[in-house]
């Protein structure tokens, strides 16, 4: 049973990963606030730009989550 | 317990079994209709019905549902024009059909059918074809000029081997970013609703047990609350995915199509 110990804390473990999404993501979006309340003119050509920084940080959180899938169940 | 199990609602089951055949190329497959094939179909003709509602009777002053297919349809049109500029009305239908059938499977799924987009093959699927249509593109745009997609211009010559490397790596892992992100953000929330609703379920059964089984009601009420909120985000993720699904569509056309003009 010592595999399957390793594996379901590795799946914890791989979870981590989405600490540095978060951070990432929160960094985002909070920039995006100061800078669109600094100059509203100009947030709404931004929002594209928004989303598409957001999805790329997003997207390591959730290789690290399919990580942790795949050692649960893989 | 299998009911509770919050992967079980993943599970591709056969609705319609047409037996298993030997195919030359991929070996022994079995073909058969199943509930995916059925969510994408429900799909299809719900996406096909909308627009073609929404364009049946066009006025100059639309009307609410043709306001709201003018919407959409503008958003998609605004966005390739601006990522990809002049030309982006070439690339707008293959950004909006993708845009639109990932939308209509993911409210789908989230509201009546299973979640198609939460198959890793199909979103793979979605994310080789994207890339396929960059590199047929950018081939025959470019010709061999398209490998000066990793080279970018004003690197020192000394960090050029580095980058080309990372530039090369970076391109590859897009088809897979693509579809791995689609993947996990569906996956993520449809596992986290069904762990809330399942804490709802179990700890009501805790109460219906009677003795000290009562203080599993707040459990319930807050875990419920959760499912609630969790429902409203993933309105909104369901949008955003497929919104950032057509925006990294267009930016991999824009690299290929405006290849060497310095955007």
């Amino acid at each position: 049973m010592e595999l399957e110990a390793a594996k379901q804390i590795g799946a914890g473990l791989a979870t981590l990963g989405m600490i540095g999404a978060g951070i990432g993501v929160g960094n985002i979006f909070g920039n995006f606030l100061s800078a669109a309340v600094r100059n509203p003119s100009a947030a709404a050509s931004q929002i594209g730009n928004l989303f598409v920084g957001a999805a790329l940080a997003e997207a390591l959180g959730i290789l690290a989550f399919v990580l942790g899938i795949l050692l649960k169940f893989g | 317990m299998a009911a509770n199990d919050p992967i079980h609602q993943f599970q591709i089951e056969k609705l319609v079994d047409f037996g298993a055949v030997n195919l030359p190329v991929f070996g022994h497959s079995e073909i058969a209709f199943t509930n995916s094939h059925l969510a994408m179909t429900i799909a299809f003709v719900a996406v096909v019905g909308f627009l073609s509602m929404a364009t049946a009777k066009m006025q100059v002053v639309p009307g609410r549902l043709q306001a709201a297919g003018e919407g959409i349809f503008g958003l998609i049109d605004n966005l390739a024009e601006s990522i990809i500029g002049h030309e982006g009305r070439k690339f707008f239908p293959f950004v909006f059909t993708i845009f639109m059938f990932i939308l209509g499977m993911n409210v789908l799924g989230l509201l009546l059918t299973f979640t198609v987009t939460s198959q890793l093959a199909i979103t793979a699927t979605f994310g080789l074809m994207t890339i396929l249509v960059v590199l047929i593109v950018g081939f025959a745009r470019n010709g061999l000029g398209f490998f000066k997609l990793f080279v970018p211009s004003g690197v020192p010559i000394v960090l050029l081997p580095v980058i080309v490397v990372i530039e090369f790596v970076s391109f590859l892992l897009r088809p897979v970013t693509l579809a791995l992100r689609l993947f996990g953000n569906m996956l993520g929330g449809h596992v986290a609703l069904k762990v809330f609703a399942g804490f709802v379920v179990s700890l009501g059964a805790l109460a219906a047990g009677g003795g000290l089984g009562f203080l599993g009601i707040p459990g319930a009420a807050l875990s419920l609350s959760m499912v609630v909120a969790l429902t409203a985000l993933e309105v909104l993720v369901a949008f955003l995915q497929a919104f950032v699904f057509a925006v990294l569509t267009c930016i991999y056309l824009n690299d290929v199509v405006n290849l060497g003009h310095g955007h």
